[in-house]
């Protein structure tokens, strides 16, 4: 295994988050701690209990997914489209490292910011809202299965993408509206018929419902349910990323 | 000896239909430098982005040191360096860590003094901690040297390597790929200019349209060129050539009207002065002479353009 390779392109990434820190990591924490600040301080007070739990601590799974979804998917789509782009990926190709050390090295980088971002986040809510993690172990499970998987699915946009306009598609036409609509600020138990039958089909609810049963122990769908859910899609993504590298698409001709 | 780099049948169709190379065949010797010549879409860079796995050929395979290229990309890749016809860079890296990070990258572990050593012999140390984004391209093309030598590669590409670079870089890096040779590094270069080739290169491989259609020693082709041709306009026609002057590498055009003689320059006596005391004891008088020294660059254009290599 060529662990200098992968340690190579790890550190690169890692040294370009560092470079743009303040878009990077500063801005994400920022922006979802205005969703604490307006959901769970001002309007939260306001709201009653949702499962027992208050509002403001109940939306604190959802946004800390929103946050995971769309960074993990952004820096790994980023990651590996502008080497792409600019063409310097060449030299990854011509190197003596297999498809998995950079699937390593790329969505390692990917998942370890989006880990950080989280941890920034959650230790920022606790300024605003008052919360509890019922199962931290499973917490941090979910946290990681989620972030390594939608860093997956972010290097499958990046190489997909032939432009900056397609790498924003997905994320922003597709993740945030299924976020915002998988029960990151409502229990679907709240939805009527024929919507909440429908919001099922969104897998956004059960990442989100799998989060708020390792915070809380409650949630709309069973936790089963959810880590099958993830597993799933770290599946299909670890799959669609084989046949990536096997047939060169997009990036190899 | 084993010929580092061995190509056999490769050849590559993009999914277009489109075919930039036709079963290519050709063996690198070790430590020579090889100049691959071709006009523009010959398929120069494709062959090379196959050989060093940026491309996935169509047919054939490819062997480095021995070692395929597929089956064992690992020792093979490990073996070769490329520094790409375009200067493709990460604009806001250093140079000292885009130099590192090739380093790593081909799986050699962190190594500061050899780094500094590229650096120093690429004029590179003053700007070490420059960004890329603020180098002038000569300055990025030496980046991309230092790039590719990073992991101490055996075999380097060089990929256009002198494309609008300035007469006094190009003399640099035409010592620099000398010395790589002298230390062992066979060096594979492909460009369109003839002086480079005929400066740098040991031997001599001319591609169009996909096909290899000469690997010469560049002294054998030297030696072409050395060939001199002297053009005798005769002031009355000749029907046929008189038998006192077949001793000599004549030619009679077909109306008559000229003889075209060829001779090497090289030699001490180049028997024009026998050719035309003959001519004058034969009574041939002459209109008009013309000499015309024939260059590499008119070998390799009647190459690529005599009609079969466009068929």
């Amino acid at each position: 295994m060529n662990l200098n390779g992968v340690r190579a392109i790890y550190k690169f990434e890692m040294n370009r988050t560092r470079r743009t820190l303040m878009q990077s990591v500063i801005s994400p924490v920022l922006s979802t701690s205005l969703y604490f600040i307006v959901f769970g301080t001002a309007i939260g007070s306001r709201m009653g209990e949702i499962d027992g739990v208050s509002y403001g601590a109940f939306i604190i799974p959802g946004l800390l997914m929103l946050s995971l979804l769309s960074e993990s998917i952004s820096n790994a789509s980023f990651g590996i489209f502008f080497p792409k782009f600019s063409g310097t990926i060449y030299e990854v190709l011509s190197a003596p490292v297999s498809s998995f050390e950079i699937i390593a090295g790329y969505v390692g980088a990917a998942a370890t910011k989006s880990l950080i971002i989280g941890t920034l986040i959650l230790l920022t809510a606790r300024l605003f809202v008052d919360y509890s993690i019922a199962h931290p172990v499973w917490m941090l499970a979910f946290l990681l299965l989620t972030a390594l998987t939608f860093s997956l699915f972010g290097f499958i946009i990046g190489v997909w993408a032939n432009d900056f306009q397609q790498l924003q598609i997905i994320p922003l036409m597709v993740i945030t509206p299924l976020t915002f609509l998988g029960g990151a600020f409502y229990s679907i138990n709240m939805l009527p018929e024929p919507w909440q039958t429908l919001t099922l089909f969104n897998p956004v609810v059960y990442l989100i419902n799998g989060f708020r049963w390792a915070f809380y122990g409650v949630a709309d769908v069973h936790m089963g349910l959810s880590l099958g859910m993830t597993l799933l899609f770290l599946l299909i993504c670890l799959s669609v990323v084989w046949w990536i590298f096997r047939t060169g698409y997009r990036i190899k001709p | 000896m084993q010929p580092i780099i061995q190509i056999q049948g490769v050849g590559k169709t993009y999914a277009s239909g489109f075919t930039a190379l036709k079963s290519v065949d050709l063996d690198i010797h070790r430590g020579e430098i090889f100049a691959l010549l071709g006009p523009n879409g010959a398929g120069k860079t494709t062959l090379i982005s196959i050989i060093c796995g940026i491309v996935n050929a169509s047919s054939g395979r490819v062997l480095a040191d021995g070692m395929d290229i597929v089956a064992d990309y690992r020792a093979a890749r490990s073996l070769i360096g490329l520094v790409p016809q375009e200067l493709t860079t990460d604009a806001f890296e250093s140079v000292w860590d885009t130099v590192s990070f090739s380093r790593g990258l081909f799986g050699k572990p962190a190594d500061p003094a050899y780094i500094e050593k590229v650096l120093r012999q690429l004029s590179l140390w003053d700007k070490r901690n420059s960004k890329m984004l603020a180098l002038s391209g000569g300055m990025k093309r030496r980046v991309m040297i230092a790039k590719a030598l990073s992991h101490e590669p055996g075999i380097l590409f060089l990929d256009e390597p002198t494309a609008g670079v300035d007469v006094e870089l190009r003399r640099d890096m035409w010592e620099m790929v000398r010395g790589l040779r002298d230390n062992g590094v066979t060096v594979i270069l492909t460009t369109h200019y003839i002086e480079e080739a005929e400066e740098m290169a040991d031997r001599i491989g001319v591609i169009t349209r996909g096909e290899l259609i000469l690997v010469e020693d560049k002294d054998r082709l030297m030696h072409q060129l050395g060939q001199k041709q002297l053009h005798l306009i005769l002031q009355t026609p000749l029907d046929s050539l008189p038998a006192p002057l077949q001793s000599f590498n004549l030619e009679l055009s077909e109306d008559g009207s000229q003889l075209t003689f060829t001779f090497d320059a090289h030699q001490e006596t180049s028997g024009i002065a026998e050719l035309l005391s003959s001519l004058s004891e034969q009574g041939i008088a002459l209109k008009d002479l013309q000499s015309r020294q024939s260059s590499l660059e008119d070998i390799f254009v009647n190459l690529v353009h005599r009609p079969e290599a466009s068929a």
